[in-house]
């Protein structure tokens, strides 16, 4: 069957499956509508956390990013970054959060650190992250359907915002969460066929996580060996060694991806939503395993498409590939424009080379290494197509979470807890689903309209999450003494360093960039570049709200019986008896 | 606080720190720091640092969560004999 056909068919296919599970899943309380109403079950919500989790960027670009713009080894970062805030999510946060018992991350803010203004400076940070990050979602929607059904990117738009809108709005968390399950086994059979295949066809090894350690077929070299001999010949750094800046430009990169995702707070309400303290850290395990199903076979990916690609190219040392007989995938590329060769020295064959003078494959977008993929290895049709499926659930599970955390924040922290507290549930459902609506409609009109700076919020999210959310759920769980006024002076000033260091060498509000990857700067404050400065903000956000907090009176007793009670999983239920026993 | 859920909260402060020790030398100091040195070693074609930070520590943060998980519901238990451990929902 044709392609395009075929890809309508699996993503009309899928997009069905989206909106009956929606009918299904209709939302008939808050309680449903914020967390599912409690009762999923850990394995499920872990698979969930995965889609939630995993979005457009992680499916369609960071192969591409590991493989070209890290070269290899310095795409590390984000390989540990995305992972390894599971580990302090399971054992710093989920689980206290969790027996904490109610539906939104400011709403814990607000109670612990017994303050209104505390809640608002939480649901500032938390629509600020969660709304940058859910541009670039948008526009992987209106991409993905732009290139593989061939409709306009405003057409594809609107589709993928029709999809999120019914099941979003009349399911809230609970429609939300179910959908999340389907798309994540439609994004990661996506993600692993393509894997499988190609590293069947190269190392004769079906596992990709085995075939990158393996050797080729052809030669019998090993991958990895081979692929530093192909890149280094052309004069690029070594695959295997070259990092991402300095060493401790790396670490600190790491280390902010992982303090920022623990904080990011679409990911933090999923662990809301199942039965016990004790199924929100075994619920934490499974998102882990399921994030690693992808995120270990990324790697994979990223080295056998760049060999792919390379080889290609250029078949044998010297001998390049005319572009006349460039082959179809790479015309089809080209029309995108992701892909630009340019015939520097006009002798009809493609060098590819690190040397900016004459290499003459003047575009390679790292996005290409994941789409392009199945082609390269010459896939069957339906591969192809469901790609694309794949890389629309990513999209829109990813947007949907975010879209949750943004309304919830807005309905129960700002209508409910502030400005209406009388309000009854039922008012409460409906201003729910209205905050949701006009959340889908102000997302889409950020995707129809991406801000010059999209490119570059995606660090601003984590970087936000990390210098404030994090650090002051973690002390209110974890420092019985830590006070309102330690709290609030730590949130702004590690946001306020971090947004320094941010618009100081991106500009302000990033108008004077579009690149968030753009090139090293000389006067970066100890070479750290501006994405992994998070970290920075979290220690300087942890450190203030220390040393205020010892300056100030320390915080009421019902307040510590509020934190005894958080750190009990099998304390009785009834918080009020607690606190009023003291 | 009594002092059983004192003794609770220690053990999980204990525990959490031995993990997070772990969770923070293996991919740092095994993939980052150190990872020149650990690449003189061979993991099949994997240069084994390069293989700690980019599937090695991924694989040890899912068994990190679940031993986690496991000890902490023996230790809910454990000092759950005469508490209810009803009403976590």
């Amino acid at each position: 069957m044709e392609l395009q056909s075929l890809t309508y068919i699996v993503v009309g296919l899928t997009f069905a499956i989206y909106i009956g599970i929606a009918i299904w899943a209709r939302a008939g309380s808050t309680k449903e509508f914020y967390v599912a109403g409690g009762g999923v079950h850990p394995v499920a919500n872990g698979m969930a956390t995965g889609a939630d989790w995993m979005s457009a960027a992680s499916f369609i670009s960071m192969a591409g990013l590991i493989g070209f713009s890290y070269q290899g080894y310095g795409g590390s970062v984000f390989l540990l970054g995305w992972t390894g805030g599971y580990v302090l999510l399971a054992m710093c946060l989920a689980p206290y959060l969790r027996k904490f018992g109610k539906f939104t991350v400011p709403e814990f803010i607000g109670d612990r650190y017994y303050s209104k203004a505390a809640r608002v400076v939480a649901v500032l940070c938390l629509v600020i992250a969660s709304l940058t990050y859910v541009i670039g979602q948008m526009k992987g929607i209106g991409v993905a359907f732009s290139r593989f059904l061939e409709t306009s990117y405003e057409t594809g738009l609107t589709a993928g915002m029709v999809v999120v809108f019914i099941y979003a709005v009349l399911g809230g968390m609970k429609g939300i969460t179910y959908t999340q399950i389907a798309q994540y086994v439609v994004l990661i059979f996506a993600y692993t066929i393509p894997a499988v295949f190609i590293s069947l066809s190269l190392t004769g090894n079906p596992i990709p996580q085995l075939g990158l350690g393996s050797s080729l077929l052809s030669d019998g070299t090993y991958v990895l060996d081979k692929l530093n001999q192909v890149v280094t010949e052309l004069g690029f750094a070594e695959y295997t060694t070259s990092t991402r800046g300095s060493t401790l430009n790396m670490f600190m990169y790491t280390m902010s991806l992982m303090i920022g995702t623990a904080g990011l707070p679409h990911v933090i309400i999923r662990f809301f939503t199942v039965p016990s303290v004790k199924d929100a850290r075994k619920s934490a395990g499974w998102a882990l395993v399921f994030i690693a199903i992808l995120y270990t076979t990324a790697p994979a990916v990223a080295a056998m498409a760049r060999l792919n690609l390379m080889e290609t190219i250029e078949p044998t040392p010297g001998n390049y590939l005319a572009y006349d007989e460039r082959p179809q995938w790479f015309k089809n590329w080209e029309t995108t424009g992701l892909l630009k060769y340019e015939d520097k020295n006009g002798d009809g064959l493609i060098q590819y080379s690190a040397d900016k003078q004459s290499n003459e494959m003047v575009k390679v977008d790292n996005d290409i290494l994941v789409l392009a993929n199945p082609e390269i290895a010459g896939l069957p049709n339906w591969v192809i197509a469901l790609v694309a499926a794949g890389g629309l659930a990513a999209a829109l599970s990813t947007a949907a979470g975010l879209l949750l955390a943004i309304s919830s924040a807005i309905s129960h922290d700002l209508l409910k807890g502030i400005i209406r507290p009388s309000i009854s549930e039922k008012g409460e459902l409906n201003a729910s689903r209205i905050a949701m609506a006009f959340t889908v409609l102000l997302a889409g009109y950020l995707g129809f309209n991406p801000p010059d700076f999209a490119a570059g919020t995606v660090a601003l999210a984590f970087g936000l999450a990390a210098s404030s959310i994090f650090p002051a759920l973690m002390l209110g769980i974890f420092y019985k003494r830590m006070n309102t006024a330690g709290a609030v002076a730590g949130m702004l000033s590690g946001i306020g360093v971090t947004l320094l260091y941010v618009f100081q060498h991106k500009g302000v509000m990033f108008v004077q960039s579009t690149s968030f990857l753009g090139g090293f700067e000389a006067n970066w404050f100890f070479g750290i570049e501006p994405n992994a400065f998070g970290a920075v903000g979290a220690l300087v956000n942890v450190v203030v709200a220390l040393l205020v907090c010892r300056m100030t009176a320390e915080p009421p007793k019902e307040i510590q019986a509020l934190v005894d009670f958080i750190r009990a999983p099998h304390s009785s239920a009834q918080k009020e008896a607690v606190i009023a026993d003291h | 606080m009594n002092n059983k859920a004192d003794a609770y909260w220690k053990a999980n402060l204990r525990l959490i720190a031995i993990l997070l020790t772990v969770w923070f030398v293996v991919p740092f100091f095994g993939g980052i720091v150190f990872v020149d040195t650990l690449n003189r070693i061979s993991l099949g074609g994997y240069p084994f640092g390069f293989w700690v930070a980019q599937q090695g520590s991924i694989y040890l943060f899912v068994v990190l969560i679940f031993y986690y998980a496991k000890r902490m519901s023996d230790l809910d238990d454990q000092f759950a004999d005469d508490s209810r451990v009803e009403g976590e929902r």
